[in-house]
């Protein structure tokens, strides 16, 4: 069980959403989490990707900058089953490099732009990954 | 002077995802657990974010260029083909199974879970695999 949190959920996405307007008003880019991800890896075309590089390393910082706010340590329950988290991320990354996007490219700038591929996207992987936890959680763990 | 804007925006982008409790897959889960224990969170997130960059792109976007950037590069593609919906469908089992997206589970490099570290280690070579994929087939289609 997690507890309903619908305010602090909506001030976080209220962020995120501010994040990707800043980042379009600024560079004129998308935020895409998978795709600036996948920009630190060679070949670079014009350089160092300085600012995938950066964006990741705020990405990186932030639960520290909550904590010092806060005063209140992050709470992140990741599965130690190392096989099942490998294969998760091999699926992730495949899956959003084939498909262009996740849940910030797809997700919040795709549906928020109107575009039907982000909108068949986001569709298409709610629906797996709904599916997903089905199997896992009340099939093969029932 | 890029490195700088990116970091604070990365940091914003990363806070909204701690704030709104996305960053933690225990969460993330039971959002995709409709049958089980649902914790209907996420929906807000998602809600919040569309909200604001709904409004605020339409604000960005009639400008003539970003504040740093000779133009706006905004997605062109339309087609909606196999690899989107594949690639699509593949990414969603991995969430399921992990809890992870791309954004969240970067900001859990820092503190250092070993599963979390194993998933982005994943995720990169996901990432270099696909990018495989897409050459050897631009290569066949270059031969035929």
């Amino acid at each position: 069980m997690t507890e309903f949190t619908p305010l602090a959920s909506l001030i976080g996405g209220a962020l995120i959403g501010l994040s990707a307007v800043l980042l379009m008003a600024i560079e004129g880019r998308v935020a895409g989490v998978s795709g600036i991800a996948a920009r630190l890896l060679p070949p670079f075309r014009g350089g160092l990707p300085l600012a995938p590089l950066g964006f990741v390393m705020g990405l990186v910082a932030a639960p520290f900058a909550v904590m010092a706010v806060t005063g209140v340590p992050i709470v992140q329950t990741v599965s130690s089953n190392l096989p099942l988290m490998g294969a998760a991320g091999l699926l992730v990354g495949f899956g959003t490099a084939l498909g262009s996007g996740c849940t910030s490219g797809h997700g919040v700038c795709g549906l928020s732009r109107l575009s039907p591929r982000s909108l068949a996207a986001v569709v298409t992987f709610m629906a797996t990954a709904f599916l997903t936890v089905f199997v896992v959680r009340h099939v093969v763990g029932a | 002077m890029s490195l700088i804007v990116n970091v604070l925006l990365g940091l914003l982008f990363g806070i909204g995802l701690v704030v709104s409790g996305m960053s933690d897959p225990d969460k993330v889960l039971n959002f995709l657990d409709l049958a089980g224990t649902w914790d209907p969170s996420l929906a807000f997130v998602m809600g919040g974010g569309v909200l604001v960059a709904f409004i605020g792109y339409r604000v960005v976007l009639r400008r003539d260029r970003p504040l740093m950037a000779d133009g706006f590069k905004v997605p062109t593609k339309t087609a909606i083909d196999g690899r989107l919906l594949g690639g699509a469908a593949v990414f969603g089992i991995g969430w399921g199974l992990g809890g992870f997206c791309p954004g969240p589970a970067l900001t859990a490099l820092g503190l250092g879970q070993p599963g979390a570290l194993v998933f982005l280690a994943a995720m990169f070579i996901g990432f270099w695999i696909a990018r495989l994929v897409s050459a050897g087939r631009t290569d066949m289609a270059a031969k035929d």
